[in-house]
């Protein structure tokens, strides 16, 4: 008895000791290749960004680019565990480590940038806040809204921009605050509000889903600037390294002109750019901690950015939204990668 | 145990010894070492996750709640607005969970009572309905009959534009039940002033009646009295002083009604199904309360004369109170707990405004939810603590 409660003691004091300890930094990339799969935090559902089909299947932009990641590290575009995640707990999941990143239409703010412990590995969508109204309403821009009750989501930039406009514009408006997306444009559907707003890519993607898309027009105002783009932890340089070249190797790519279709011959190519892109020369596939064909991998997966926009919101998908500000840079859009060299 | 202190009590060892080998002695030290290890190990937790945040480049600490909000909410009890702090909209959500959980405890209850006695009704069409509304009830998961409740209710109501007229001057659409708001006008606080005073006297004659009741078997008239005093006193003042109420209309301008009071169709969802469901579990614990009255008091209350709803208000439900006083504290536990699935169906509760909205756009979950576990933890203790002094009151004193 004696000896078992000193036993017991000690035990505990032992592992009160060692809990105090901080945690050691741990690499995200060893992380993921230990588990043998990405973990990506996705949306619910968003047509063209984020969805499972009915067999479970995950298609969409922001989709394709978990994939592209995937196949930069494994070389394989299924080793991924796609995580859906809600408004209110995208954020909690990246910083507890659930998620290894999080790719969900999330716009680059200051505060997300400072305060939440996160970092932005880029915009892989040039968005803006738009509003959806009912045609027999008679609206045909957002000045004339004064009043009008609007559904939108919870703890999103949109709910600030949403109060912040009205404001701006001397209006008053009913907020109705939903979580979910399917929730929110049930209840606009049902006439609970006149108004749903969010990101205009999003307002194009659920107009999809009504039962009269045509009965629905997107409002012309812009009233906010949504850079969408991937986030991962704060801390893990390496990490965020890589998941920014993805992003910058899918333009890079599409300014060079190489596809999904051309990349196995575009290998045999002596434009000396190309042959960086692709690993044929230099190690910048090693100096982030992946093989020097990692760019290759990645366009044999998705293709290159305008590709992967096309299939996914662009001119070859339901959605035909205009590429607009997403264009490359010298067509007119922002889209800039810096160089490989 | 006698035999073994006389065999210890002997002067053999250092007086040192003997100390340590006392039961209470050990006792009082395995309980201080094990109180300081918790507070060692809180006091480890606390600062690992401290540094922990630092670390990762998370904000922590409660100033965040002097920040501006910036964004609104649909129903507020008192005045709110964008420009001002999360502190503020965290009393918006605080009051929103109060009151849809003060009232759904009293319909749950009311409801309750009354479809438990219904179920065991000698009407066998009552009591079969009753059983029917318990059974389903209690097994479909509360959140679908709370999607039920808004989504099949709202879209089954037209739009303001074409709103169906409620007697009175209201108006029921989607976007909720409009009713003329008062608007007191000076006087009515004399109105007020006189009903109070009423409500007072009806409460000393009520008592004055049992008291009567008890010294010499005689009632007084309480319910002509509760309604001379109560109703009829104040009603008299109003009309004297010329009405001194005027009513604002709703009216459709625009989009929406402007004006008058409304009833969002997010809070009628929440009360309706958080009562309706609570009121099942109530039913089946006021069931057993009065089953568990043993039979013989109902036998004897035939025997004096007694009425069945004389009965039942008087021997029986007296008497089942004490079976059912305990569980019931649970439901009412249990029912502003689950107002918190009101975010579901757009309700601007606790949850919703602080847990959801303000956790999001601070990004500070562990002081956000450490608040919010704090306010249902002191909810629940007091609701608790009420039911327990009412508990000791209505306990009955045996022979």
């Amino acid at each position: 008895m004696k000896r078992a409660t000193k036993l017991t003691l000690a035990g505990t004091v032992a592992l009160l000791a060692t809990s105090g300890a901080a945690l050691a930094q741990t690499k995200t990339l060893d992380t993921v290749k230990q588990r043998g799969a990405l973990s990506c935090g996705v949306h619910t559902g968003l047509a063209g960004f984020g969805q499972p089909d009915d067999k479970g299947n995950w298609t969409g932009l922001d989709v394709d680019y978990c994939k592209a990641i995937a196949a930069a590290i494994f070389g394989d575009e299924k080793k991924i565990k796609y995580v859906p995640t809600t408004p209110k707990e995208r954020f909690t999941a990246l910083q507890s480590g659930e998620i290894d990143v999080l790719i969900r239409t999330t716009t680059w703010t200051m505060s997300r940038d400072s305060s939440l412990g996160l970092s932005f590995a880029g915009v892989n969508y040039y968005d803006g806040q738009g509003f959806i109204v009912k045609k027999s309403l008679g609206v045909k821009s957002a000045k004339e809204l004064n009043g009008a009750t609007v559904c939108v989501q919870t703890g999103t930039t949109t709910e600030l921009n949403l109060a912040d406009y009205f404001k701006v514009n001397n209006m008053t408006y009913k907020p109705v605050v939903f979580e979910k997306v399917d929730e929110a444009t049930q209840a606009y559907q049902a006439g609970r509000c006149d108004v749903y707003t969010t990101d205009q890519s999003g307002l194009y993607s659920v107009r999809l889903q009504f039962a009269n898309p045509a009965d629905h027009i997107v409002l012309p105002e812009i009233i906010s600037k949504e850079p969408l783009g991937p986030s991962v932890r704060q801390g893990d340089s390496q990490w965020l390294t890589i998941v920014k070249w993805v992003h910058y190797a899918l333009i890079n790519a599409e300014e060079l002109g190489v596809t999904k279709a051309n990349v196995d011959q575009m290998l045999n190519s002596t434009n000396p750019e190309i042959k960086r892109l692709l690993g044929k020369e230099g190690d910048f596939g090693k100096g982030i901690g992946l093989d020097n064909d990692w760019a290759v991998k990645i366009i044999k997966a998705v293709g290159n950015y305008g590709e992967l926009f096309d299939r996914n919101v662009g001119a070859g998908s339901r959605l035909n939204i205009d590429r607009g500000l997403n264009r490359l840079w010298n067509k007119g859009g922002i889209q800039y990668a810096p160089p490989i060299r | 145990m006698a035999v073994a202190t006389s065999t210890r009590g002997a002067a053999r060892s250092a007086p040192r010894a003997s100390f340590f080998y006392r039961p209470e002695v050990r006792q009082a030290i395995y309980q201080i070492v094990t109180v300081l290890a918790l507070a060692v190990l809180f006091y480890i937790l606390v600062t690992n996750t401290a540094a922990n945040l630092r670390k990762q480049n998370i904000a922590s600490g409660f100033d965040f709640i002097h920040r501006t909000s910036g964004f609104d909410v649909s129903q507020t009890l008192i005045a709110y607005d964008n420009s001002m702090t999360y502190g503020r909209a965290f009393l918006v959500g605080l009051l929103n969970t109060l009151l849809v959980a003060a009232i759904g405890i009293v319909l749950a209850t009311v409801l309750g009572f009354v479809v438990g006695i219904a179920r065991l009704s000698s009407n066998w069409l009552v009591a079969k309905l009753a059983a029917i509304y318990v059974e389903v009830i209690r097994n479909v998961p509360l959140l679908l009959q709370l999607f039920f409740w808004y989504f099949a209710v709202l879209k089954s109501l037209p739009g303001p534009r074409q709103s169906h007229p409620v007697p009175g001057g209201g108006f029921l659409n989607v976007r909720g039940l409009y009713l003329p708001a008062p608007v007191p006008e000076p006087g009515f606080d004399l109105v007020l002033l006189a009903g109070l005073a009423g409500i007072a006297g009806s409460i000393l004659l009520y008592l004055a009646s049992r008291r009567r009741q008890r010294l010499t078997g005689h009632r007084l008239p309480v319910l002509w009295g509760t309604l001379a005093l109560a109703v009829a006193m104040p009603l008299a003042v109003f009309l004297l002083l010329g009405q001194p109420l005027a009513f604002d209309y709703p009216e459709l301008k625009g989009f929406n009604f402007q004006g008058g009071m409304v009833l969002q169709p997010e809070f009628i969802a929440l009360l309706v199904g958080l009562a309706i469901y609570t009121a099942s579990f109530i039913a089946e614990i006021v069931r057993a309360g009065i089953l568990g009255v043993s039979k013989g008091q109902k036998e004897a209350a035939r025997a004096l004369g007694l009425s069945n709803g004389q009965m039942l208000r008087l021997v029986v439900i007296p008497q089942a109170m004490r079976i059912i006083i305990p569980p019931l504290t649970s439901q009412f536990l249990n029912l502003t707990k689950n107002s918190s699935l009101g975010v579901a169906i757009a309700y601007p509760d606790l949850v919703s405004v602080w847990a959801g909205t303000v956790l999001n756009q601070t990004g500070q979950a562990v002081e956000v939810i450490l608040i919010t576990m704090g306010v249902y933890l002191s909810l629940s203790l007091l609701t608790s603590a009420f039911m327990n002094w009412f508990n000791r009151r209505m306990a009955l004193v045996e022979r």
